[in-house]
Parts: C-alpha cells; sequence; structure tokens
C-alpha cells in the first residue's frame, strides 16, 4: 500500500468579509495524489478556501499546512494557482508569458506548454488583449498545468471554454499529472467533472456538508453527484 | 470523447462491465497486453484510480493478470473468458425477460416474441 501522505491540512479554517462570514470553521485534509472536487453554489466560500491555500489570502483563524508547511513562500514554489480570472497584462504576447513563468516557476515545462498551447489551436505572437475569453483561460491553465507541481489549486478551470476544450482539459488533469500530485478543482460544472474525481467536499455557506466519494455516492444513493447537488442546494 | 456511464451505478463497476464486454467478445483476445491504467483512463475519461479500481476487480474475477515486467494482459485461460460471457449473456436474458414483465408479458410470451424475432431476422 502507499503511505497516506497528506498535502493539504485544515483544521478549522475561518475567513471574514465583515459582515460576511466566508468560511466558518472548515476541516478537511486533501491526500497525495488524488483529483478532489470543491464543490459548491455561488458565495459558498470555494474560492476563499483556494486563495487560501495558494497564499493569496490568509485566514483569520485556524490552521492550514500544504506539504506540511504553513503558506508561504516555500509552499508556493510547489503548488500551481489557477485564479478565477486570467491575470496577464493584456499588453504581453502568448509567448512573453510562456517566458515569463520560465521564469518564474522552476518546475515549469515550456515544451509541453507549446505543446498544448498548439494543440489548442493558440498563437503564440499574438497579444492577450486581442485573444477571446475562452482563449485568455486556454493560455492560463495550459501556463498552471505545464508546472510540476505537487498541488493544482484550479478555480473554475472549465466555466469559460467550450466543451471540448473542456474535454481536453480534463484529459490533461487525467492523463498528464504526476500521480504523487494533487489536484484540487473548484466548480459547479459537477456532470463535467465528475468522472474524473476521486473525491469531492460540499461547501454550503462557508462549512462544508459532506465529504466523500463519487463512487459512494452512486453505491449508497444510486444517483450521480449532479444529482446529489441539486438535492442537496435545491434553491 | 470518453465511454458513457448511467448515473445510477458506480462508474468502477460500469468500466468492469465494458472491459469484461471488450474481452469475451475479443476486441481485447486471450492473452492480449491491455493499454496502461493512464491510457485507459483517458481513453474512458475517467480517474486513474477509479480505473485501477476496475482493473483489480477484473483481475479477481480472473479475467486479466498483472505481469511483473509488462502491465497487465488478458487471461490466456479460455475457459475462464467463456464463463464470464456466459454469466453476461444469463445477465443480458433476465434483464430482457424483467423489460417484458414490465410490459406485461409473461416469461413464455417473452420467449415468444424472441422466436418470432428470430424468424424475421432469416
Amino acid at each position: 500500500m502507499e503511505a497516506i501522505e497528506k498535502i493539504v491540512v485544515c483544521d478549522h479554517v475561518v475567513k471574514n468579509y465583515k459582515p460576511t462570514v466566508a468560511l466558518n470553521g472548515v476541516s478537511f485534509t486533501l491526500p497525495a495524489g488524488k483529483i478532489v472536487g470543491l464543490l459548491g453554489p455561488n458565495g459558498s466560500g470555494k474560492t476563499t478556501l483556494i486563495k487560501i491555500l495558494a497564499g493569496v489570502l490568509r485566514e483569520d483563524a485556524g490552521t492550514v499546512l500544504v506539504d506540511g508547511k504553513r503558506v508561504g513562500e516555500e509552499t508556493k514554489a510547489v503548488v500551481s494557482y489557477l485564479p478565477e480570472r486570467p491575470y496577464f497584462n493584456p499588453v504581453m504576447k502568448v509567448s512573453e508569458c510562456v517566458d515569463y513563468f520560465a521564469d518564474f516557476y522552476a518546475d515549469f515545462d515550456r515544451k509541453r506548454a507549446e505543446e498544448m498551447l498548439a494543440t489548442l489551436n493558440v498563437p503564440m505572437d499574438a497579444r492577450i488583449k486581442t485573444l477571446s475569453k475562452g482563449n485568455k483561460e486556454k493560455v492560463q491553465i495550459v501556463l498552471v498545468m505545464s508546472r510540476r507541481a505537487k498541488l493544482y489549486l484550479l478555480d473554475e478551470p472549465i466555466g469559460g471554454v467550450d466543451p471540448a476544450t473542456r474535454e481536453y482539459i480534463l484529459n490533461t488533469i487525467i492523463g498528464n499529472y504526476d500521480p504523487s500530485a494533487s489536484v484540487l478543482i473548484s466548480t459547479h460544472l459537477i456532470a463535467d467533472v465528475e468522472n474524473v474525481l476521486d473525491a469531492f467536499v460540499f461547501l454550503k455557506n462557508g462549512e462544508i456538508v459532506m465529504e466523500s466519494s463519487a463512487d459512494a455516492v452512486r453505491e449508497e444513493n444510486a444517483q450521480s453527484l449532479d444529482a446529489l447537488f441539486r438535492e442537496v442546494f435545491k434553491c | 470523447m470518453g465511454w458513457t456511464f448511467l448515473p445510477q451505478q458506480p462508474i468502477y463497476k460500469q468500466i468492469v462491465d465494458h472491459i469484461l464486454t471488450d474481452i469475451v467478445s475479443g476486441h481485447y483476445s486471450s492473452g492480449e497486453r491491455l493499454p496502461s491504467v493512464r491510457d485507459l483512463s483517458v481513453t474512458a475519461a475517467v480517474n486513474p484510480n477509479t480505473m485501477q479500481r476496475a482493473l483489480a476487480e477484473l483481475e479477481s474475477m480472473g479475467l486479466i493478470i498483472t505481469q511483473r515486467n509488462s502491465g497487465k494482459s488478458v487471461t490466456e485461460n479460455e475457459e475462464a473468458i467463456k464463463m464470464a460471457r456466459d454469466t453476461k449473456a444469463m445477465e443480458v436474458a433476465k434483464q430482457f425477460i424483467k423489460s417484458m414483465e414490465a410490459l406485461g408479458y409473461s416469461k413464455k410470451e417473452a420467449q415468444e416474441f424472441l422466436a418470432a424475432e428470430d424468424v424475421k431476422g432469416e
């Protein structure tokens, strides 16, 4: 049996945006080598949790460990983070973004990024501002997935792209990541990701309401994760 | 495009079924080496651990074997393949009868439909 290592440990994490409580005592662990879905309706705290793990936000209370360490410079080197919005300077060319990542991250695989961009028909010499919304997102996700990280934090990676690209991205996640690396994907496109997940976490109003594996849900409730989500979060 | 999965059943069970069908139908022949877990996961568009679980199940059913250096391959035990095929056929037959019963036909009437279909098919 493989040793069960935990890449992420969250213990009673609280984050307050006064007057809103974004995370209200969230505890969960993410084992190494797993693809986990972070699922929940709008405003449930998904992005806040991911930002804390990425080190962009700091928790108000509780403990967060990534790869056994407090979030900081060291953890950022092993975490590849896809924010909800692309952040490149609009006047940069795609090729310059690739240079930028190569410069910034020691674990960046330039060849892989260039191959993926070619497959997705993103022109290397185009400026970011001339690209469509979907193509901007493609550039961002390709760069993030081309790092050899221990943990990928993907905030809505497939929301803005067409179904064919969605499939390509999910295949990249299944086929190319290091088997010891973990992936945390936040999304509400559950039907698209559920076959790909090892496990999932439901977040509701800043609290974890359920934690299980997709196949366990099917076995116990005879329904898909998508159907369960609609039931749990019925408006 | 990935394989199609029904929502009510665990994905790994549906993978077992899919590969089992591939084996008993001869798509993968006896003794043939299977693609890697990774490649199978990408083809099916499923989580690699789910694929691994399905393959372990097929292995415990005696349909595939793991070789130390060359990955997984279909068993050379033709008898085991034949048995799996018969079991599968029995399941399909039972399912047919069940569907016919849901329409209000008796088992015997269901069989008559099959016979009639056979004549038409000739």
